[in-house]
């Protein structure tokens, strides 16, 4: 799918809107966005969605072994940034995506990167646990699978296998590997959802909001989950939940209305926001 | 907590207002839902008592056309009667007159008629067919020849008619197409044990005929089915090709809005139309035989296209979004997001959309009409460019015909084009079923 400039034949309505009043003119993030060894840089990233203009002037760094927390009220486009970052908006039409990004210091927006292969070194996992419609061994193994990791039967099971330990979920599913994966809990659905982006290793794993739809028991799972794979990969994660960011996250970035507000470690900005806007969030003045 | 009074009056508080008002309004709610009810319980008697009407006048008028009646004749198979020469060739048991057989067999229960025209009436009762089952025997058997044996041939279809009680023995004479006379010899017949109703393989096994006793509707049925084919064979991949391209991969502009508007028009247009486009392409163009099942095939399928098209793009709107992020997000190309999670998901839908076009396809017969399948046709074809005709033809054109017994037949033809509809509908809900059950 082309990204950039087909017209708007379908309206699309993305992120962006707030009750809130946007103000005029781009605004300075406060705090450092850079860090030392990024996996990920952003800079000056820009999505409009037709005549929407969602994301403004976004600058950040993306660290390994750190989970970042992306907060912010509905509609100020975190989601969207996340969205960006494995190129996931090149499926709407209207969406154009302007200023750089790059995964290990190659502009994934550049045209010799393959999304293919982009979106292996940079996993999801969605908001609704969306398993396939097909077992849950076939859903874990489906990754590999298309990307021709496994050289025979044994080594995929072996993947599959230890995705699934890696995920928290083997013990529940071992014995039932050929029933659909729609027929496990929410909280499940959703570990297997993890088991099977992380079993083509990818380097990056974006999550948006990926408890929100769980009881606080598979909540609680999922957050101890992504505190074990912070070890070997770097995580973003976006969420409605300030405490989820508090307590999963090492640093968090502050979205509003389309500006990244602010960004720091997250111990700072829940206990000390240099930023209004910021302090007014979470603070529940708003959001 | 009090509760503030509205009303002095009644002295009635904001809480029971509001209990009194719903539950006045609830007992409307409740009439309105009970009508609406009944109004689909209606339309659903209505289509029922329709249906059954249907099925009703089409069986009672059709479901004798599984007997057929029977002689029993004593044939003799004599050279002389046959005209043959001395150590007869296979040539010559060909061309022989059989019909001089059962003459002779006839005449041999009914030795006393006398006279041309009652000797004609009598021969009559037998149906033409029976010297070509006799030719047929003897060809196959040249050690008949001079023997005897005892065989059971169909009668002549207005002697089926009286015997099914079709034609009214209480009618005069002249109106009843069957003389005193002959309904004499049927009772005597018929009292002897040589008439009989017997199941009627000729009706199931063979193609069409002047002669109502010896039409079948294999001939159609076998049509029908290679049509089909064809239909099925073309329709099925090219519509579903088309839509998961103008679905899932076109780009939306305006040259893919005006091929959707116009292919949403195509599903509207008269089925004849489709048939003069198969006669100037297919036909004239290509020059591809007429009346062929390959040709009927290619007409029904521009027909089938449309539908096919709409329905499987349908299917695949219907896919929930988060399979193809879930995919996608796991780096599947959008080839292999289509076709390892869409198109499985969306097959159901799509065979639906398939039974549809092809159940449409099964009960036309005016695209047909102008590639020449509404043809008499005798033979059952034997391929895909062999001269054929297909059901609902066969069924007009024995309308169409002035012998009582083409009615029955009619009526028979429509059971079984019934019956093929519903093989084909339960294959395919099998097959729908069958993709679903893979979650």
């Amino acid at each position: 799918m082309a990204n950039g400039s087909s017209p708007a034949t379908r309206p699309v309505s993305g992120p962006g809107s707030g009750s809130l009043e946007r103000s005029e003119g781009v605004r300075r993030t406060v705090g450092d966005f850079t860090v030392p060894d990024p996996v990920m840089v952003c800079r000056e990233v820009d999505v409009h969605y037709g005549d929407k203009h969602a994301i403004r002037k976004v600058s950040l760094d993306i660290a390994n072994n750190e989970v970042i927390a992306m907060i912010g009220p509905s509609g100020c486009g975190k989601s969207t940034f996340l969205r960006c970052l494995n190129r996931l908006n090149d499926t709407i039409p209207t969406a154009r995506v302007t200023g750089s990004i790059s995964l290990e210091g190659r502009d994934i927006y550049d045209k010799r990167q393959d999304v293919v292969q982009l979106r292996a070194r940079v996993g999801m996992v969605f908001q609704k646990p969306n398993p396939f419609p097909k077992s849950v061994y076939e859903n874990v193994a489906y990754g590999p699978r298309i990307h021709g990791l496994a050289a025979d039967r044994t080594e995929l099971d072996e993947i599959v296998q230890t995705s699934l330990k890696r995920a928290g979920l083997w013990e529940e599913v071992k014995d039932r590997l050929d029933q659909p994966g729609t027929a496990l809990s929410g909280g499940q659905q959703q570990r297997l959802c993890i088991a099977r982006t992380i079993a083509v290793n990818p380097g990056v794993i974006l999550m948006d909001e990926p408890c929100s739809a769980l009881d606080p028991i598979a909540t609680a799972r999922i957050e101890d989950l992504i505190d074990e794979l912070r070890q070997n990969y770097a995580i973003c994660i976006v969420t409605h939940s300030m405490q989820q960011a508090a307590r999963v996250s090492q640093r968090t970035a502050y979205f509003h209305l389309g500006d990244l507000i602010e960004v720091g470690p997250t111990d700072l900005i829940f206990t000390n926001p240099r930023h209004k806007l910021t302090e007014d969030y979470i603070t529940g003045r708003f959001g | 907590m009090s509760e503030p009074i509205l009303s002095p009056d009644t002295g009635e508080t904001a809480a029971e207002r509001t209990r009194r008002l719903v539950e006045r309004g609830l007992r409307r709610r409740y009439r309105a839902e009970r009508r609406f009810q009944a109004y689909g319980i209606a339309a659903i008697s209505i289509g029922l008592l329709f249906i059954g009407l249907l099925f009703t006048s089409i069986l009672s008028s059709g479901w004798t056309i599984f007997t057929q009646t029977y002689v029993q004749l004593d044939i003799e198979y004599s050279p002389e009667e046959l005209g043959l020469p001395e150590n007869p060739t296979v040539e010559d048991l060909g061309l022989a007159d059989y019909q001089a057989l059962v003459r002779v067999a006839i005449r041999e229960r009914f030795p006393d008629v006398e006279g041309r025209a009652n000797l004609r009436e009598l021969y009559g009762l037998v149906s033409s067919g029976a010297q070509f089952e006799l030719r047929d025997r003897a060809m196959a058997k040249p050690s008949l020849i001079g023997k005897r044996e005892t065989l059971w041939v169909p009668a002549d279809d207005r002697v089926d008619q009286l015997v099914k009680g079709k034609i009214d023995r209480e009618e005069p004479e002249d109106r009843r197409g069957v003389s005193d006379q002959a309904v004499a010899w049927i009772d005597a017949l018929t009292a002897d044990g040589r008439l009989e109703r017997r199941f009627n393989r000729t009706f199931f096994t063979t193609g069409d005929s002047r002669e109502p006793e010896q039409a079948g509707v294999w001939g159609a049925v076998v049509g029908s089915f290679l049509t089909l084919v064809v239909t099925l064979l073309l329709s099925f991949p090219i519509g579903v090709a088309a839509a998961v391209y103008l679905e899932e991969f076109a780009p939306k502009n305006r040259i893919t809005d005006f091929i959707e508007v116009n292919i949403n028009n195509l599903a509207a247009v008269p089925s004849i139309v489709f048939g003069l486009l198969g006669l100037a392409v297919f036909i004239q163009l290509f020059g591809l035989p007429r009346s062929a099942p390959l040709v009927g095939g290619l007409v029904l399928t521009l027909m089938t296209l449309p539908t096919i098209i709409i329905a499987s793009r349908a299917a695949l709107k219907g896919v929930p979004p988060s399979i193809r992020e879930a995919a996608l997000g796991m780096g599947a190309s959008e080839v292999q997001t289509v076709a390892h999670h869409v198109l499985p998901r969306a097959m159901p839908g799509m065979l639906t959309g398939a039974i549809i076009g092809m159940a449409r396809a099964l009960g036309e017969s005016a695209p047909l009409l102008m590639i020449g399948m509404v043809a008499f046709i005798v033979d059952i074809p034997g391929g895909f460019r062999d001269p054929s005709t297909v059901l609902p033809v066969q069924v007009y054109l024995w309308a169409d015909s002035p012998e009582r017994a083409f009615l029955e037949r009619t009526s028979g033809a429509i059971l079984v084009l019934l019956g093929f509809l519903l093989l084909m509908n339960a294959t395919a809900v099998v097959l729908r079923q069958r993709f679903e059950r893979r979650w």
